[in-house]
C-alpha cells in the first residue's frame, strides 16, 4: 500500500522478498545495504535467531531518487523462510506493493521452492490480494552452484503462467530482459501471463540491483 | 482487489493531525508522539525529535502491533486496542487509530501512565475522526492518491532506473 505524503513530498512503498529458507533473501538486502550510499539508505534491522536465521523480518529503507519532486522511498522487507514461521510471514505481507520471490536454484530445493510459492499465493489471497495483478518478480538465485537446475525447469515449476481473461490485456508482451520470450502470450488458444524473472548470485551481488530496479519500476508505474 | 490500495493525505490533514498531537503532548506531559501506518511507514512525528532511526522504529512498531493483534485473537479477544511497554525511565504507549494507524507515545517520569492513557484515549477519538474523514468518499477504504501524480511520468521513471 503505497503512501503519498504531500506535506513531506514523499512516496513510500513496501517491497517484500519472499521465498524458501536459506534461499538468499537476507543476502539480497545485505548486498543492497553494503552498496548503497549511507545518505540514501537507513539502518538495516534484522530480527534473527542466534544462528542468524530470520525470525520475524529484515528491514531496510532505501531512497531511489526523486520523481515529480517526490522522494521515492522503498521499504524492503524479507520474511522468515522456514515453514514454521508462517504466522509472522503473513503479517509482513500486509500492505505490500511489490514482491520478489527469491528461489533457490539448487535441484534439491525445488520442492521447497514450490511449497513456498504456494504458501505465497495462499497468504496473499487471505488478504484479498491477487498476486497476478501486483508487481511480482521471480529471482533465480545461486546460479553459480554446480547443482543449479536449468532456468527452463525452474520456470516450468515456479512460473508456468496464469490465465489472462481480461480481453484488454490479451496481447503479446515481450519480456524486455529475455529476447524471444514473452510475459503475456497465447499458448494453444489460451492467453497466459508470466512473472518477470531474473538470474542472480546474491552472495556476489550479481542480479541483486537488477531485481530491485525491475520490481520498483513496476511499482512506480502502477502509480502513473 | 489486485493489491493493497494506496492512500495519501494533504498538507491540511497533516496540519490538523499535528495540532491534535501537540495539544495531547501538552496535556499528558509526554515527550513525543509518532503516528505509524499499519504497514510500518511513519506518518508524523510531534514533540521532541526522537534520537533514534525513526524509519526502523516505525517498522518495528507495526510488527509489534500486528503480532499482538494475532495474540489477542488467539486468546479470544477481538484486539488489544492499546499496548504499554514500561521501562525504568522511558516508556511507551501504543494505541490503534481507525484500524489503519498506530499512535505511539513516548514518555518518561515527568508524567504517569494513567495520565498518558487518559489523555491518549481522547486524542485517539479525535484522530479517528480525522482519519475516517480522510478515508470517506471512497467507501470504507483509504482515500486514493490524487490521480495523475505520476501520470505521464513514465519517462522520468525509466530515467531514474537507467
Amino acid at each position: 500500500m503505497s503512501m503519498i505524503n504531500y506535506a513531506s513530498r514523499e512516496i513510500n512503498c513496501k517491497l517484500v522478498y519472499y521465498g524458501p529458507g536459506l534461499g538468499g533473501k537476507t543476502t539480497n538486502l545485505e548486498h543492497i545495504y553494503g552498496k548503497v550510499s549511507p545518505n540514501t539508505r537507513g539502518k538495516m534491522i534484522s530480527l534473527a535467531t542466534e544462528t542468524e536465521r530470520t525470525l520475524f523480518f529484515d528491514f531496510l529503507p532505501v531512497d531511489l531518487g526523486t520523481i515529480r519532486g517526490f522522494k521515492t522511498r522503498f521499504h524492503l522487507y524479507t520474511v522468515p523462510g522456514q515453514v514454521y514461521y508462517n504466522a509472522s510471514r503473513k503479517l509482513i505481507l500486509k500492505g505490500v506493493d511489490g514482491i520478489v520471490f527469491v528461489a533457490d536454484s539448487q535441484i534439491e530445493r525445488m520442492e521447497a521452492n514450490v511449497e513456498s510459492m504456494q504458501n505465497l499465493y495462499d497468504n496473499m489471497s487471505e488478504y484479498g490480494y491477487d498476486l497476478t495483478k501486483i508487481p511480482f518478480v521471480i529471482q533465480y538465485n545461486k546460479r553459480d552452484l554446480p547443482n543449479a537446475a536449468p532456468v527452463k525447469d525452474l520456470q516450468a515449476s515456479l512460473n508456468p503462467g496464469w490465465p489472462v481473461d481480461d480481453a484488454g490485456q490479451q496481447k503479446v508482451v515481450p519480456d524486455p530482459t529475455h529476447p524471444g520470450e514473452n510475459l503475456v502470450e497465447k499458448v494453444s488458444n489460451e492467453w497466459v501471463g508470466h512473472a518477470a524473472y531474473l538470474e542472480a548470485v546474491a552472495t556476489r551481488g550479481d542480479g541483486v540491483f537488477d531485481t530491485l530496479k525491475t520490481v520498483s519500476k513496476m511499482v512506480l508505474k502502477t502509480l502513473s | 482487489m489486485a493489491g493493497a490500495a494506496s492512500w495519501s493525505f494533504s498538507e491540511n490533514d497533516f496540519k490538523q493531525i499535528q495540532q491534535h498531537l501537540q495539544a495531547f503532548l501538552r496535556d499528558a506531559n509526554a515527550r513525543c508522539a509518532l503516528l505509524v501506518d499499519r504497514t510500518g511507514q511513519l506518518v508524523a512525528t510531534v514533540g521532541d525529535p526522537p534520537q533514534f532511526d525513526s524509519a526502523a522504529f516505525a517498522s518495528l512498531t507495526a510488527a509489534d502491533f500486528s503480532a499482538n493483534d494475532q495474540l489477542a485473537k488467539m486468546v479470544g479477544e477481538h484486539e488489544f486496542a492499546s499496548l504499554v511497554h514500561q521501562g525504568q525511565k522511558e516508556s511507551m504507549l501504543l494505541a490503534d487509530v481507525a484500524k489503519r494507524v498506530i499512535l505511539v507515545v513516548l514518555f518518561d517520569q515527568r508524567t504517569t501512565l494513567g495520565l498518558v492513557k487518559l489523555k491518549g484515549k481522547a486524542v485517539v477519538e479525535r484522530l479517528t475522526k480525522v482519519f475516517e474523514e480522510m478515508f470517506k468518499g471512497v467507501g470504507a477504504g483509504p482515500s486514493a492518491p490524487q490521480k495523475g501524480l505520476l501520470e505521464g511520468a513514465e519517462d522520468e521513471i525509466d530515467k531514474l532506473f537507467g
